[in-house]
């Protein structure tokens, strides 16, 4: 079956955050999205897990998107411009689509 | 006096509700495997949050609303803006705190903990003392005026200006604050008859669903003091014990400047001293992310609200009940 390249880009901020985040991934024109709980880890600001927070403050989600390669550069600077300052991890892989039209 | 205020604080140290708190914390620093999944702390938060704020307005529907309650609103905002100042100066006297976390930690200060309302409210329906129904609504006004503040000191230091109009709109429509106005108009529009209609679900297990928030908020505050060895110096600690009292003294005397009753001006004293740990945070994390989250949350949650909870409520009442008599 035929594939396409695309580029996967994974973000992991704090929750309080995710708005924000979602809202420059959209600016920069890439509509589709997905966003995923985060149990828990450990980091340079020492260990953490979301069981029990009764504050949003000490949560995480990671915000995965697929795009064409073409879109990453403009997703990229959105998206620095709201993590720059949070604590996070921006990661970007290739990867392989079937239906290139939809991303 | 002395006597009544060891029986009290007994009394207070040995409810469920303490209890339910010493346990979480011994099991975390135990490093048990004791969890709460994060849905059901919301789960619990919103149930807790929606029968305190209805209740409140069903009190307020039961007895009217006057020009005392605009009042104290009044004075809510002005000690919860206040607050943060003080905190601040008592920082940089008492710890070697940068500027960015001494404003972040302060700000904490000037905001309230519902739940250290809600146990205060306990401790006086356990006494027989009544209190204002609308303290809910002061509680309410208390939340957001410290972040302000605490903003203000960073820009006034000569940092850059951190609010816009996304962080404002998400302080004041937290989902915190929304469900307890709501649920407290709520009340109000339906008053005795609506609480005859859900009393069952609101009124009677309250108790046990806050013993288990509590007890959740024990493993939370245990995991926090767990990992904040090196991160809480003993000025810091200081600060989290000396803080709350201060803050009490003020709202003392603000209280008795407002006329209110004993078991008000408890309360007021109760949200003078308590230290934020849901809305103030999140709001620090949006707009001054270089604060140390580890300092901030382990101080109020960790230090702060077991004080409050274990030794500040018999303390606070005694002065309130030494003051007004009663």
């Amino acid at each position: 079956m035929e594939t396409h390249d695309a580029k996967r880009v994974a973000i992991i901020v704090e929750t309080p955050m995710q708005r924000r985040l979602t809202q420059a991934i959209e600016d920069s024109g890439v509509t589709g999205y997905t966003i995923l709980p985060v149990i828990g880890g450990s980091g340079r600001s020492g260990a953490w897990t979301a069981e029990g927070q009764v504050s949003r403050a000490g949560g995480m989600v990671q915000v995965i998107c697929v795009i064409r390669p073409d879109r990453l550069d403009d997703l990229l600077k959105h998206v620095f411009d709201v993590v720059e300052r949070h604590i996070g991890v921006v990661t970007v892989s290739d990867c392989q689509v079937l239906r290139a039209e939809r991303f | 006096m002395m006597d009544g205020l060891l029986t009290l604080a007994i009394d207070n140290l040995s409810s469920p509700l303490i209890l339910s708190f010493v346990l979480g914390v011994g099991a975390a620093l135990a490093r048990s495997d004791l969890t709460f999944p994060e849905a059901a702390a919301k789960a619990l938060s919103i149930y807790l949050l929606f029968a305190i704020g209805f209740k409140g307005g069903v009190s307020v529907a039961d007895h009217g609303a006057d020009l005392s309650l605009g009042a104290a609103i009044l004075a809510g905002v002005a000690l919860s803006a206040a607050l943060p100042l003080i905190a601040f100066g008592l920082l940089k006297v008492l710890t070697r705190l940068d500027r960015t976390n001494a404003a972040a930690v302060a700000g904490h200060y000037g905001s309230i903990s519902i739940v250290t309302f809600v146990a205060g409210t306990s401790v006086l329906e356990g006494q027989g003392i009544p209190y204002e129904g609308y303290m809910v609504a002061v509680a309410e006004a208390m939340e957001a005026p410290a972040i302000l503040s605490a903003l203000w000191l960073l820009s006034a230091g000569g940092g850059e200006k951190r609010m816009d109009g996304h962080l404002w709109r998400e302080i004041m429509l937290n989902g915190s604050i929304v469900l307890l106005v709501g649920a407290f108009a709520i009340g109000m529009i339906t008053g005795k008859d609506g609480l005859a209609e859900i009393e069952s679900f609101i009124v009677s297990p309250f108790k046990g669903a806050l013993c288990l928030f509590l007890l959740d908020m024990g493993l939370v505050a245990g995991r926090g003091i767990r990992q904040s060895r090196g991160v809480i110096t003993p000025g810091l600690l200081l600060f989290g014990v000396v803080m709350p009292p201060i803050g009490a003294a003020i709202g003392l005397t603000a209280a008795l400047a407002l006329g209110l009753s004993t078991g008000g001006v408890l309360l007021l004293m109760v949200l003078s001293a308590s230290a934020s740990y849901i809305a103030v945070p999140a709001a620090m994390r949006v707009a001054v992310p270089e604060a140390d989250a580890g300092i901030y949350l382990t101080l109020s949650l960790g230090v702060t609200f077991p004080f409050n909870l274990t030794l500040g409520l018999p303390l606070y009442l005694a002065a309130a009940q030494a003051v007004i008599g009663g």
